[in-house]
């Protein structure tokens, strides 16, 4: 268990973290680097999301002997 | 794979994903995703018990392991597509979901032409030993 729900709460965080930074960084002025912030947020779940699915690839891959 | 901890998963990643899709959609979309891929990987381990118990039960009854191989392969394309296809849908690509499904119809037909033809040609077989 400890894996996917370790891995949805990092996912949620980066949300989180990313959404309050791209809001103060708008606040203060600064578009471009709110969608800067936000595209890094996005790489770096993308980064998580992948992970997941690449583990949940191989292992359907080797339960169904998919090759 | 128990349960509770399935249904603590999916409630967690509900909360979540209302508060982020209001600020961040694309975020929450990948946490979905994310979600769906560790409910899956919670669920395959006790698959495999039952695929386990289907391939004694083939080799007990003398089905050969050639046609119950390819029933699991289908099994496997069917779940992956379906996953893929249920995670576009919920994007709101429902046109790409259809196309998944379509690729995932094809690739089953593709493996189950070894059945059909055994089928066909012990058909074949029996109606000609009838004359």
């Amino acid at each position: 268990m400890g894996l996917g729900l370790e891995m949805v709460l990092k996912v949620a965080g980066v949300g989180l973290v990313v959404a309050i930074m791209a809001i103060m960084l708008e606040q203060a002025g600064k578009k471009e680097q709110a969608t800067l912030v936000t595209l890094a947020g996005v790489v770096a779940v993308l980064y998580i999301v992948i992970d997941g699915i690449a583990q949940v690839f191989t292992l359907v891959k080797s339960v169904f002997q998919l090759y | 794979m128990e349960i509770w901890q399935i249904v603590g998963l999916a409630l967690t990643v509900s909360v979540l994903g209302i508060v982020l899709r209001q600020v961040r959609p694309e975020i929450a979309l990948q946490m979905t995703i994310l979600a769906g891929t560790a409910i899956f990987l919670l669920v395959l381990g006790r698959v495999k018990v039952i695929i386990d118990l289907l391939q004694n039960l083939a080799e007990q009854a003398n089905v050969s392991s050639y046609y119950l191989l390819i029933i699991l392969k289908i099994v496997g394309i069917a779940y992956l597509a379906e996953f893929g296809a249920a995670i576009c849908r919920d994007a709101g690509e429902g046109a790409l979901a259809a196309k998944v499904e379509l690729a995932a119809k094809v690739g089953v037909f593709v493996l189950a032409i070894p059945i059909i033809t055994a089928i066909l040609e012990s058909l074949v077989r029996l109606l000609a030993w009838g004359d």
